[in-house]
């Protein structure tokens, strides 16, 4: 496969005595989709707040592009070309769909306090330019008809999108995702299914938490399976699927089955 | 220069229509860390350093009054860095009380310095400021902000208020937001402190206190923070209410009190809660 764009090596974080990771260690393929299962409480948003600066590990390294990203907080990190969404959607929630992918592209705006204050035409060009880019997105989403809405206000499923819009906006290198199927219909994940491989055609790497695994079985190139804080199996789909350990920690004989015959 | 009408007016009411236009600036200098979800509440204490850098300058030292001024932002200003730092890592209440605090401590300070007049206060500063100084600097301070609140910066901030880290992770500087802000705040809040002292003529270290402080937290709370308008408009209703109800007599105080309580119960996002739009340009 090609160059690795994001690793996390020896990924470990303690909260008091509890550890909710221990010694995670996995690599993101740039262009590739990587899925990250495991039942509830394995780690899987952990992992993701610490990858996204959110949470400060205890031990171990998450580098992107070959860069260490530790101890930085979460804008650098974003500066560097990480976008994440969340499992609980955090919308703002009074800001309409337009303002909410804008407020997305907020280190790509480049508006100087000055040129603000004494409306340049800098500003102006700028403010432009974002507007037409952030409607971009937004159509991109499928979202381009709610604009004007209240982030808010939209359905559920439509807030998922607008999450993903969001996070695009800062024209990231690697897509994070907290479950984005959660709570849609069957019609809304496959339109998920189909942005998410426009997304990937676009060159963008995605690194994805998912709890509906004919959605990672189809989508993910690689799978990491976690298990109480630990990686209990990594590989391609098919190898996963197959792994006995990750199907009784996880996948349960039934399930394992039913994704055999429908692959 | 003036229409016949207005001069009479301001001649009679003039100490009101001042209070009006600081009321205002300090509920602007109120909001603009409320515009960043902080709770801080340390306004009356820059009011305080800013009255008393300029008064100083002024009585102390004759310096020309717009020195003065930049001096009422500046003293401020160059506290809420240093203070900023330590007290931005609280929330809530806790950043609520530790800016309160520093209100106590300032106001321990005033009482004990025998240059600043001590217990006495400052007397004698000169009436400089008037209508156009402080109307001027509110209509300028209200364009300014629309035009930040219409902006990348504007979007920032409500990112800010609305979910602290979903900003960060929009690529929001939040310690750099924060400081802005407070600086921004203590800027404003010296600004109408200098005016103040220089149409009230006397300033004493009990002026900047805890009272003072919540008075300006009720200006935003009334208004509702959704645009600059709000917080204003709250001020100019505070401030006018109790001139208002005089005819009312000894019921004044009480009417005043329950118009707030009922805007506190029925409008909780306050009388304006119009929210303001957040681009500066589309087409």
């Amino acid at each position: 496969m090609s160059a690795t764009l994001l690793s996390v090596e020896d990924l470990t974080v303690r909260f008091g005595g509890l550890t909710a990771l221990s010694g995670v260690t996995f690599c993101v393929a740039k262009g590739a989709v990587h899925g990250l299962i495991g039942p509830n409480g394995a780690g899987k948003t952990t992992a993701f707040n610490l990858i996204s600066g959110m949470t400060a590990q205890t031990s171990g390294s998450v580098t992107l592009e070959g860069a260490k990203l530790d101890g930085l907080p979460t804008w650098k990190r974003t500066a560097r070309g990480m976008a994440r969404t969340f499992q609980n959607i955090r919308m703002f929630r009074e800001m309409t769909a337009l303002e909410n992918v804008m407020a997305g592209a907020h280190l790509r705006t480049p508006e100087s306090f000055g040129s603000i204050l004494f409306r340049l035409g800098s500003f102006r060009a700028a403010e432009r330019s974002a507007v037409a880019n952030a409607m971009d997105i937004l159509d991109f989403v499928g979202l381009s008809e709610q604009a004007e809405r209240r982030g808010g206000d939209l359905a559920y499923g439509d807030q998922r999108r607008l999450e993903i819009a969001r996070a695009l906006a800062s024209d990231p290198k690697l897509l994070m995702l907290d479950e984005p199927a959660a709570g849609m219909n069957p019609s809304e994940k496959i339109g998920l299914i189909d942005l998410i491989a426009r997304l990937r055609a676009r060159g963008l790497t995605l690194l994805l938490v998912e709890h509906d695994m004919h959605f990672v079985m189809k989508l993910c190139d690689r799978i990491t399976v976690l298990n109480f804080g630990a990686k209990i199996a990594e590989g391609a789909p098919a190898e996963v699927r197959a792994n006995p350990t990750v199907i009784e920690a996880y996948l349960g004989a039934k399930v394992a089955r039913s994704l055999e015959t429908r692959a | 220069m003036m229409p016949h009408w207005l001069d009479n007016f301001l001649f009679t009411y003039q100490s009101l229509v001042y209070s009006l236009g600081v009321n205002a600036l300090l509920a602007l200098a109120m909001y603009v860390v409320l515009a960043v979800g902080q709770l801080a509440l340390g306004q009356a204490a820059f009011m305080g350093v800013g009255a008393y850098a300029s008064a100083l300058l002024t009585v102390k030292l004759g310096a020309p009054f717009p020195i003065a001024l930049l001096a009422s932002m500046a003293a401020p200003a160059l506290l809420a860095f240093v203070i900023g730092a330590p007290t931005l890592r609280l929330s809530g209440v806790y950043l609520a009380i530790a800016t309160i605090g520093l209100g106590e401590v300032l106001r321990i300070l005033y009482l004990n310095w025998d240059f600043a007049g001590g217990a006495l206060g400052l007397n004698g500063i000169p009436e400089k400021a008037g209508f156009v100084w402080i109307f001027g600097t509110l209509i300028v301070a209200l364009v300014a902000f629309v035009f930040v609140s219409r902006s990348r910066i504007g979007r920032a901030m409500e990112a800010i208020r609305a979910d602290e880290a979903a900003a960060g992770v929009m690529g929001v500087n939040l310690p750099a937001y924060k400081l802005a802000a407070l600086v921004a705040s203590a800027a404003i809040a010296g600004l109408a402190g200098a005016f103040n002292a220089h149409v009230s003529s006397f300033i004493g270290p009990n002026d900047y206190g805890f009272d003072q402080a919540v008075t300006i937290l009720s200006f935003a709370l009334l208004g509702g923070v959704g645009s600059p308008f709000g917080p204003v408009l709250g001020a100019l209703v505070l401030t006018a209410l109790p001139e208002v109800l005089r005819p009312l007599h000894d019921y004044r105080l009480v009417i005043d009190g329950l118009i707030i309580v009922c805007v506190v119960i029925f409008l909780p996002t306050g009388i304006l809660p119009w929210r303001i739009g957040r681009i500066g340009a589309r087409k």
